[in-house]
Protein backbone atom coordinates (compact mmCIF):
# COMPACT_ATOMS: atom_id res chain seq x y z
CA UNK A 1 0.00 0.00 0.00
CA UNK A 2 1.03 3.57 -0.63
CA UNK A 3 1.34 6.01 2.19
CA UNK A 4 -0.25 9.46 2.07
CA UNK A 5 1.55 12.22 3.96
CA UNK A 6 0.68 15.89 4.21
CA UNK A 7 4.03 17.46 3.39
CA UNK A 8 5.73 20.46 1.79
CA UNK A 9 7.32 20.47 -1.65
CA UNK A 10 10.85 20.41 -0.20
CA UNK A 11 9.92 17.40 1.94
CA UNK A 12 8.46 15.73 -1.13
CA UNK A 13 11.80 16.20 -2.92
CA UNK A 14 13.69 14.85 0.11
CA UNK A 15 11.37 11.85 0.36
CA UNK A 16 11.87 11.17 -3.35
CA UNK A 17 15.66 11.24 -2.96
CA UNK A 18 15.32 8.83 -0.05
CA UNK A 19 13.04 6.53 -2.05
CA UNK A 20 15.61 6.58 -4.87
CA UNK A 21 18.19 5.46 -2.29
CA UNK A 22 20.79 8.07 -3.17
CA UNK A 23 24.40 7.36 -2.22
CA UNK A 24 25.69 10.90 -1.80
CA UNK A 25 24.11 14.23 -0.91
CA UNK A 26 26.25 17.36 -0.95
CA UNK A 27 24.32 20.50 -0.18
CA UNK A 28 24.38 23.95 1.31
CA UNK A 29 21.25 25.44 2.85
CA UNK A 30 19.55 28.40 1.17
CA UNK A 31 16.05 29.79 1.53
CA UNK A 32 13.58 28.37 0.47
CA UNK A 33 15.40 25.10 -0.21
CA UNK A 34 16.71 24.65 3.38
CA UNK A 35 13.96 22.38 4.65
CA UNK A 36 14.79 19.87 1.90
CA UNK A 37 18.42 19.42 2.91
CA UNK A 38 17.47 19.53 6.60
CA UNK A 39 15.07 16.68 5.99
CA UNK A 40 17.75 14.70 4.15
CA UNK A 41 20.26 15.35 6.97
CA UNK A 42 17.63 14.00 9.37
CA UNK A 43 17.12 10.88 7.24
CA UNK A 44 20.86 10.22 7.17
CA UNK A 45 21.39 10.90 10.87
CA UNK A 46 18.55 8.69 12.06
CA UNK A 47 19.60 5.85 9.81
CA UNK A 48 16.56 5.93 7.49
CA UNK A 49 18.82 6.65 4.54
CA UNK A 50 22.23 5.04 4.06
CA UNK A 51 24.01 7.88 2.27
CA UNK A 52 27.08 10.04 2.58
CA UNK A 53 26.01 13.58 3.55
CA UNK A 54 28.71 16.09 2.65
CA UNK A 55 28.47 19.45 4.38
CA UNK A 56 30.11 22.04 2.17
CA UNK A 57 30.96 25.72 2.53
CA UNK A 58 29.05 26.99 -0.53
CA UNK A 59 26.88 25.94 -3.44
CA UNK A 60 29.90 26.04 -5.73
CA UNK A 61 31.46 23.41 -3.48
CA UNK A 62 28.18 21.49 -3.25
CA UNK A 63 27.97 21.05 -7.00
CA UNK A 64 31.71 20.33 -7.24
CA UNK A 65 31.37 17.58 -4.62
CA UNK A 66 28.33 16.23 -6.47
CA UNK A 67 30.29 16.10 -9.73
CA UNK A 68 33.07 14.22 -7.94
CA UNK A 69 30.74 11.71 -6.35
CA UNK A 70 28.73 11.15 -9.51
CA UNK A 71 31.96 10.77 -11.49
CA UNK A 72 32.97 8.12 -8.97
CA UNK A 73 29.80 6.21 -9.84
CA UNK A 74 27.51 7.16 -6.95
CA UNK A 75 23.85 8.15 -7.27
CA UNK A 76 23.96 11.80 -6.26
CA UNK A 77 21.42 14.38 -5.16
CA UNK A 78 21.56 18.02 -4.19
CA UNK A 79 19.20 20.94 -3.80
CA UNK A 80 19.55 24.67 -4.18
CA UNK A 81 17.80 27.91 -4.98
CA UNK A 82 18.36 31.31 -6.60
CA UNK A 83 21.71 32.84 -5.51
CA UNK A 84 22.91 29.34 -4.71
CA UNK A 85 22.14 28.16 -8.22
CA UNK A 86 23.83 31.27 -9.58
CA UNK A 87 26.92 30.45 -7.50
CA UNK A 88 26.88 26.98 -9.06
CA UNK A 89 26.75 28.48 -12.57
CA UNK A 90 30.34 27.61 -13.50
CA UNK A 91 30.15 24.00 -12.31
CA UNK A 92 26.68 23.39 -13.80
CA UNK A 93 28.35 23.46 -17.20
CA UNK A 94 31.07 21.08 -15.97
CA UNK A 95 28.42 18.61 -14.76
CA UNK A 96 26.68 18.61 -18.13
CA UNK A 97 29.94 18.40 -20.06
CA UNK A 98 31.22 15.53 -17.93
CA UNK A 99 27.84 13.83 -18.46
CA UNK A 100 27.32 13.03 -14.79
CA UNK A 101 23.68 12.15 -14.00
CA UNK A 102 23.21 14.31 -10.89
CA UNK A 103 19.65 15.11 -9.82
CA UNK A 104 19.02 18.48 -8.22
CA UNK A 105 15.96 20.11 -6.72
CA UNK A 106 15.82 23.83 -7.31
CA UNK A 107 13.44 26.03 -5.36
CA UNK A 108 12.64 28.78 -7.84
CA UNK A 109 13.37 32.16 -6.29
CA UNK A 110 14.13 35.67 -7.54
CA UNK A 111 17.72 36.84 -8.01
CA UNK A 112 19.25 39.90 -6.32
CA UNK A 113 19.27 42.79 -6.27
CA UNK A 114 17.17 43.85 -4.44
CA UNK A 115 17.49 40.85 -2.13
CA UNK A 116 14.32 38.88 -2.49
CA UNK A 117 13.58 35.41 -1.22
CA UNK A 118 10.21 35.00 -2.93
CA UNK A 119 9.26 33.08 -6.03
CA UNK A 120 9.89 33.68 -9.66
CA UNK A 121 11.66 31.48 -12.21
CA UNK A 122 14.53 33.75 -13.19
CA UNK A 123 17.16 31.61 -11.44
CA UNK A 124 16.70 28.35 -13.32
CA UNK A 125 15.74 30.02 -16.61
CA UNK A 126 19.02 31.93 -16.52
CA UNK A 127 20.71 28.48 -16.52
CA UNK A 128 18.72 27.16 -19.47
CA UNK A 129 21.81 26.91 -21.70
CA UNK A 130 23.95 24.96 -19.23
CA UNK A 131 23.09 21.53 -20.63
CA UNK A 132 20.86 20.53 -17.70
CA UNK A 133 17.49 18.95 -18.28
CA UNK A 134 14.88 21.17 -16.62
CA UNK A 135 11.53 19.95 -15.32
CA UNK A 136 8.96 22.28 -13.70
CA UNK A 137 6.45 20.89 -11.20
CA UNK A 138 2.92 22.15 -10.65
CA UNK A 139 2.27 20.67 -7.20
CA UNK A 140 4.01 18.71 -4.44
CA UNK A 141 2.95 15.33 -5.81
CA UNK A 142 4.53 16.26 -9.12
CA UNK A 143 7.71 17.28 -7.27
CA UNK A 144 8.00 13.82 -5.73
CA UNK A 145 7.15 12.03 -8.96
CA UNK A 146 9.46 14.22 -11.04
CA UNK A 147 12.47 13.65 -8.77
CA UNK A 148 11.92 9.88 -8.99
CA UNK A 149 11.59 10.08 -12.77
CA UNK A 150 14.62 12.40 -12.95
CA UNK A 151 16.99 9.67 -11.74
CA UNK A 152 15.75 7.28 -14.41
CA UNK A 153 16.02 9.93 -17.12
CA UNK A 154 19.46 11.17 -16.05
CA UNK A 155 20.94 7.69 -15.76
CA UNK A 156 19.61 6.49 -19.11
CA UNK A 157 22.55 5.46 -21.29
CA UNK A 158 21.30 7.56 -24.18
CA UNK A 159 20.97 10.65 -22.01
CA UNK A 160 23.55 10.81 -19.18
CA UNK A 161 22.79 14.41 -18.38
CA UNK A 162 22.10 16.10 -15.04
CA UNK A 163 18.46 16.91 -14.29
CA UNK A 164 17.08 19.90 -12.40
CA UNK A 165 13.59 19.56 -10.92
CA UNK A 166 12.16 23.02 -10.29
CA UNK A 167 9.41 23.93 -7.87
CA UNK A 168 8.13 27.41 -7.10
CA UNK A 169 9.68 28.81 -3.92
CA UNK A 170 7.27 29.05 -0.96
CA UNK A 171 4.24 28.42 -3.19
CA UNK A 172 5.27 24.77 -3.27
CA UNK A 173 8.34 24.55 -1.05
CA UNK A 174 6.50 25.70 2.08
CA UNK A 175 2.92 24.71 1.36
CA UNK A 176 1.68 21.40 2.67
CA UNK A 177 -0.37 19.15 0.42
CA UNK A 178 -1.32 15.52 0.62
CA UNK A 179 1.35 13.56 -1.23
CA UNK A 180 1.18 9.86 -2.03
CA UNK A 181 4.46 8.15 -1.26
CA UNK A 182 5.04 4.94 -3.17
CA UNK A 183 6.82 2.02 -1.55
CA UNK A 184 10.58 2.13 -1.84
CA UNK A 185 10.80 -1.34 -3.32
CA UNK A 186 8.50 -0.25 -6.14
CA UNK A 187 10.48 2.93 -6.71
CA UNK A 188 13.77 1.05 -6.84
CA UNK A 189 12.24 -1.51 -9.15
CA UNK A 190 11.19 1.39 -11.39
CA UNK A 191 14.50 3.30 -11.40
CA UNK A 192 16.86 0.36 -11.06
CA UNK A 193 20.31 0.62 -9.57
CA UNK A 194 22.78 3.02 -11.11
CA UNK A 195 25.46 1.06 -12.91
CA UNK A 196 27.81 3.61 -14.37
CA UNK A 197 29.50 2.51 -17.54
CA UNK A 198 31.28 5.63 -18.69
CA UNK A 199 32.44 7.17 -15.41
CA UNK A 200 33.37 5.39 -12.21
CA UNK A 201 36.33 4.95 -9.93
CA UNK A 202 38.26 1.74 -10.35
CA UNK A 203 41.94 1.66 -9.31
CA UNK A 204 42.51 -1.19 -11.77
CA UNK A 205 41.23 0.91 -14.65
CA UNK A 206 42.38 4.48 -14.07
CA UNK A 207 40.69 7.13 -16.23
CA UNK A 208 40.91 10.88 -16.66
CA UNK A 209 37.71 12.88 -16.29
CA UNK A 210 37.19 16.58 -16.84
CA UNK A 211 40.30 16.92 -19.00
CA UNK A 212 41.21 19.82 -21.25
CA UNK A 213 39.30 19.82 -24.52
CA UNK A 214 41.19 21.93 -27.02
CA UNK A 215 39.62 23.40 -30.18
CA UNK A 216 40.05 19.98 -31.82
CA UNK A 217 37.48 18.44 -29.47
CA UNK A 218 35.32 21.08 -27.76
CA UNK A 219 32.65 21.54 -30.44
CA UNK A 220 32.03 17.80 -30.68
CA UNK A 221 31.42 17.57 -26.92
CA UNK A 222 28.77 20.29 -27.12
CA UNK A 223 27.18 18.60 -30.12
CA UNK A 224 27.10 15.33 -28.14
CA UNK A 225 25.14 17.10 -25.38
CA UNK A 226 22.71 18.45 -27.96
CA UNK A 227 22.18 14.91 -29.29
CA UNK A 228 21.70 13.63 -25.73
CA UNK A 229 19.05 16.34 -25.23
CA UNK A 230 17.35 15.13 -28.38
CA UNK A 231 17.40 11.55 -27.04
CA UNK A 232 16.10 12.82 -23.69
CA UNK A 233 12.84 13.97 -25.30
CA UNK A 234 11.92 10.38 -26.06
CA UNK A 235 13.35 9.03 -22.81
CA UNK A 236 11.31 11.52 -20.76
CA UNK A 237 8.11 10.42 -22.51
CA UNK A 238 8.99 6.72 -22.06
CA UNK A 239 9.92 7.12 -18.40
CA UNK A 240 6.73 9.09 -17.80
CA UNK A 241 4.63 6.42 -19.53
CA UNK A 242 6.24 3.69 -17.48
CA UNK A 243 5.73 5.68 -14.29
CA UNK A 244 2.08 6.27 -15.17
CA UNK A 245 1.59 2.58 -15.80
CA UNK A 246 3.19 1.61 -12.51
CA UNK A 247 2.03 4.35 -10.13
CA UNK A 248 -1.19 5.46 -11.87
CA UNK A 249 -0.29 9.13 -12.01
CA UNK A 250 0.65 11.24 -15.01
CA UNK A 251 1.34 14.76 -16.20
CA UNK A 252 0.38 15.17 -19.84
CA UNK A 253 2.88 13.23 -21.90
CA UNK A 254 5.76 14.05 -19.56
CA UNK A 255 7.00 16.94 -21.69
CA UNK A 256 3.89 19.07 -22.02
CA UNK A 257 0.39 18.91 -20.60
CA UNK A 258 -2.60 20.12 -22.60
CA UNK A 259 -5.67 21.26 -20.68
CA UNK A 260 -8.83 22.02 -22.68
CA UNK A 261 -6.76 22.81 -25.76
CA UNK A 262 -8.89 21.28 -28.51
CA UNK A 263 -11.76 23.75 -28.52
CA UNK A 264 -9.98 26.83 -27.19
CA UNK A 265 -8.97 29.71 -29.43
CA UNK A 266 -7.35 31.50 -26.52
CA UNK A 267 -4.50 29.56 -24.97
CA UNK A 268 -2.29 30.37 -22.01
CA UNK A 269 1.25 28.95 -22.01
CA UNK A 270 2.82 28.64 -18.55
CA UNK A 271 5.11 26.59 -16.30
CA UNK A 272 5.01 25.55 -12.66
CA UNK A 273 2.52 26.13 -9.86
CA UNK A 274 0.62 28.90 -11.67
CA UNK A 275 -0.85 26.21 -13.94
CA UNK A 276 -3.13 25.17 -11.05
CA UNK A 277 -4.70 28.64 -10.88
CA UNK A 278 -5.05 28.70 -14.66
CA UNK A 279 -6.88 25.37 -14.62
CA UNK A 280 -9.31 26.82 -12.05
CA UNK A 281 -9.97 29.80 -14.33
CA UNK A 282 -10.49 27.47 -17.29
CA UNK A 283 -13.00 25.38 -15.32
CA UNK A 284 -14.89 28.50 -14.17
CA UNK A 285 -15.03 29.93 -17.68
CA UNK A 286 -16.15 26.61 -19.10
CA UNK A 287 -19.28 26.84 -16.93
CA UNK A 288 -20.01 30.16 -18.64
CA UNK A 289 -19.62 28.43 -22.00
CA UNK A 290 -16.25 30.02 -22.76
CA UNK A 291 -13.27 27.91 -23.77
CA UNK A 292 -9.74 28.75 -22.69
CA UNK A 293 -6.84 26.34 -23.01
CA UNK A 294 -3.65 25.77 -21.07
CA UNK A 295 -0.40 24.51 -22.49
CA UNK A 296 1.70 23.59 -19.50
CA UNK A 297 5.37 23.21 -20.30
CA UNK A 298 6.64 20.56 -17.90
CA UNK A 299 10.00 20.09 -19.55
CA UNK A 300 11.73 23.32 -20.55
CA UNK A 301 15.01 21.69 -21.55
CA UNK A 302 14.87 19.83 -23.84
CA UNK A 303 12.04 22.03 -25.14
CA UNK A 304 9.64 19.88 -27.19
CA UNK A 305 9.24 22.43 -29.96
CA UNK A 306 7.37 20.20 -32.42
CA UNK A 307 4.85 19.15 -29.76
CA UNK A 308 4.32 22.77 -28.73
CA UNK A 309 3.76 23.79 -32.36
CA UNK A 310 1.29 20.98 -32.79
CA UNK A 311 -0.53 21.70 -29.53
CA UNK A 312 -0.95 25.35 -30.48
CA UNK A 313 -2.02 24.77 -34.09
CA UNK A 314 -5.67 25.72 -33.46
CA UNK A 315 -4.94 28.61 -31.12
CA UNK A 316 -5.70 32.15 -32.29
CA UNK A 317 -4.59 34.17 -29.26
CA UNK A 318 -1.63 32.89 -27.29
CA UNK A 319 -0.70 34.39 -23.93
CA UNK A 320 2.72 33.33 -22.68
CA UNK A 321 3.17 33.85 -18.95
CA UNK A 322 6.70 34.48 -17.76
CA UNK A 323 8.01 34.61 -14.23
CA UNK A 324 11.27 35.82 -15.72
CA UNK A 325 12.51 38.73 -17.76
CA UNK A 326 15.34 39.00 -20.27
CA UNK A 327 16.36 42.53 -19.43
CA UNK A 328 17.19 44.73 -22.39
CA UNK A 329 14.83 42.78 -24.62
CA UNK A 330 11.66 43.31 -22.59
CA UNK A 331 10.57 39.72 -23.15
CA UNK A 332 10.23 36.75 -20.84
CA UNK A 333 12.53 33.78 -21.43
CA UNK A 334 9.75 31.26 -22.05
CA UNK A 335 8.09 33.62 -24.53
CA UNK A 336 11.27 34.03 -26.57
CA UNK A 337 11.77 30.25 -26.76
CA UNK A 338 8.17 29.34 -27.55
CA UNK A 339 7.53 32.09 -30.07
CA UNK A 340 10.74 31.41 -31.98
CA UNK A 341 9.06 28.27 -33.32
CA UNK A 342 5.60 29.71 -34.06
CA UNK A 343 4.66 31.43 -37.28
CA UNK A 344 1.54 33.44 -38.10
CA UNK A 345 0.24 33.24 -34.56
CA UNK A 346 -0.78 36.11 -32.35
CA UNK A 347 1.27 35.95 -29.20
CA UNK A 348 1.32 38.29 -26.23
CA UNK A 349 3.89 38.09 -23.43
CA UNK A 350 2.83 38.68 -19.83
CA UNK A 351 5.54 39.28 -17.26
CA UNK A 352 3.99 38.18 -14.00
CA UNK A 353 4.85 37.52 -10.38
CA UNK A 354 8.46 38.68 -10.37
CA UNK A 355 9.98 38.53 -6.90
CA UNK A 356 6.98 36.72 -5.49
CA UNK A 357 4.17 39.13 -6.40
CA UNK A 358 0.85 37.28 -6.23
CA UNK A 359 -0.74 36.04 -9.43
CA UNK A 360 -4.41 35.72 -8.66
CA UNK A 361 -7.44 34.12 -10.26
CA UNK A 362 -8.48 37.64 -11.31
CA UNK A 363 -5.10 38.27 -12.94
CA UNK A 364 -5.55 35.20 -15.12
CA UNK A 365 -9.06 36.40 -16.07
CA UNK A 366 -7.58 39.76 -17.02
CA UNK A 367 -4.96 38.03 -19.18
CA UNK A 368 -7.71 36.05 -20.90
CA UNK A 369 -9.65 39.15 -21.92
CA UNK A 370 -6.54 41.19 -22.63
CA UNK A 371 -4.92 38.69 -24.99
CA UNK A 372 -7.94 38.80 -27.31
CA UNK A 373 -7.64 42.56 -27.78
CA UNK A 374 -3.89 43.13 -27.41
CA UNK A 375 -1.67 43.53 -30.44
CA UNK A 376 0.69 40.77 -31.55
CA UNK A 377 4.13 40.65 -29.99
CA UNK A 378 3.33 42.98 -27.14
CA UNK A 379 4.91 42.58 -23.69
CA UNK A 380 2.73 43.45 -20.71
CA UNK A 381 4.13 43.73 -17.19
CA UNK A 382 1.01 42.69 -15.34
CA UNK A 383 0.08 44.79 -12.33
CA UNK A 384 3.06 47.11 -12.55
CA UNK A 385 2.70 50.02 -10.13
CA UNK A 386 3.19 53.62 -11.26
CA UNK B 1 35.81 11.10 -31.93
CA UNK B 2 35.03 12.04 -28.32
CA UNK B 3 34.04 9.64 -25.52
CA UNK B 4 30.90 10.41 -23.52
CA UNK B 5 31.89 12.97 -20.91
CA UNK B 6 35.27 13.42 -22.71
CA UNK B 7 36.68 10.69 -20.51
CA UNK B 8 40.19 9.50 -21.32
CA UNK B 9 40.49 5.76 -20.79
CA UNK B 10 44.14 5.23 -21.78
CA UNK B 11 47.07 6.71 -19.88
CA UNK B 12 49.57 8.54 -22.07
CA UNK B 13 47.06 9.10 -24.84
CA UNK B 14 47.79 12.83 -24.88
CA UNK B 15 50.70 12.01 -27.23
CA UNK B 16 48.00 11.43 -29.87
CA UNK B 17 47.05 15.09 -29.70
CA UNK B 18 49.45 16.82 -32.04
CA UNK B 19 49.72 20.26 -30.55
CA UNK B 20 51.85 21.60 -33.40
CA UNK B 21 48.67 23.02 -34.97
CA UNK B 22 48.68 25.76 -32.31
CA UNK B 23 51.86 27.26 -33.78
CA UNK B 24 52.00 30.70 -35.37
CA UNK B 25 55.81 30.89 -35.62
CA UNK B 26 58.00 27.97 -36.51
CA UNK B 27 61.57 27.70 -35.15
CA UNK B 28 64.06 26.62 -37.84
CA UNK B 29 67.36 25.17 -36.66
CA UNK B 30 70.46 25.78 -38.76
CA UNK B 31 72.39 22.59 -38.06
CA UNK B 32 75.61 24.08 -39.50
CA UNK B 33 75.62 26.93 -36.95
CA UNK B 34 74.56 24.69 -34.04
CA UNK B 35 77.34 24.07 -31.48
CA UNK B 36 75.45 21.37 -29.54
CA UNK B 37 75.40 23.45 -26.33
CA UNK B 38 72.03 21.85 -25.38
CA UNK B 39 70.50 25.18 -24.31
CA UNK B 40 67.48 24.74 -26.62
CA UNK B 41 67.06 21.15 -25.42
CA UNK B 42 67.12 22.27 -21.76
CA UNK B 43 64.78 25.23 -22.19
CA UNK B 44 62.14 23.69 -24.50
CA UNK B 45 59.02 23.52 -22.25
CA UNK B 46 57.41 20.89 -24.47
CA UNK B 47 60.39 18.53 -24.66
CA UNK B 48 60.23 18.53 -28.42
CA UNK B 49 63.91 19.17 -29.13
CA UNK B 50 65.79 15.89 -29.17
CA UNK B 51 69.26 14.75 -30.18
CA UNK B 52 69.26 12.40 -33.13
CA UNK B 53 72.44 11.09 -34.81
CA UNK B 54 74.61 13.71 -33.12
CA UNK B 55 72.40 16.66 -34.15
CA UNK B 56 69.39 18.35 -32.55
CA UNK B 57 66.01 18.08 -34.23
CA UNK B 58 62.72 19.84 -33.55
CA UNK B 59 59.57 17.71 -33.44
CA UNK B 60 57.05 19.90 -35.26
CA UNK B 61 54.14 17.60 -34.35
CA UNK B 62 54.28 19.01 -30.83
CA UNK B 63 56.22 22.31 -31.04
CA UNK B 64 53.73 25.09 -30.13
CA UNK B 65 56.03 27.81 -31.42
CA UNK B 66 56.86 29.57 -28.15
CA UNK B 67 60.34 30.46 -29.55
CA UNK B 68 62.10 30.16 -26.19
CA UNK B 69 64.69 28.09 -28.09
CA UNK B 70 65.33 30.97 -30.48
CA UNK B 71 65.84 33.37 -27.58
CA UNK B 72 68.12 31.03 -25.63
CA UNK B 73 70.39 29.93 -28.50
CA UNK B 74 73.76 31.64 -27.86
CA UNK B 75 74.93 31.29 -31.48
CA UNK B 76 71.68 32.40 -33.16
CA UNK B 77 71.29 29.06 -34.89
CA UNK B 78 67.49 29.13 -34.50
CA UNK B 79 65.40 31.52 -36.58
CA UNK B 80 61.62 32.01 -36.45
CA UNK B 81 59.50 31.87 -39.56
CA UNK B 82 55.79 32.50 -39.82
CA UNK B 83 53.97 29.18 -40.06
CA UNK B 84 52.55 28.47 -43.50
CA UNK B 85 48.97 27.29 -43.14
Amino acid sequence: MCEIKVITGTSAAAEAAKLADVDVIAAYPITPQTTCVEKLAEFVSNGELDAEYIKVESEHSAMSACIGSSAAGARTFTATSSQGLALMHEVLFSAAGMRVPIVMMNANRALSSPINIWNDQQDSLAERDSGWIQIYAEDNQEVLDSVIQAFKIAENENVLLPVMVNLDGFILTHTVEPVTLPKQENVLEFIGTYEPKHAYLDPKKPITQGALGDPNYYMETKYAIEMAMKNAEKVIVDVHDEFKEKFKRGYGNGLIECYNLEKAETVIVAMGSICGTIKDVIDAKKKEGKEIGLLKIRCFRPLPIEMIKDALKNAKNIAVLDKSISLGMNKGIVYVDVVSSLKNKKTVNYIVGLGGRDITFEDILEIYTDVETSEDGKTIWLGLKE
Amino acid sequence: MVNTGTIIYEPGSSANNKTGSWRVFKPILDKEKCVMCENCYIFCPEGCIQEKNGKFEIDYDYCKGCLICERECPVKAIKAEREEK
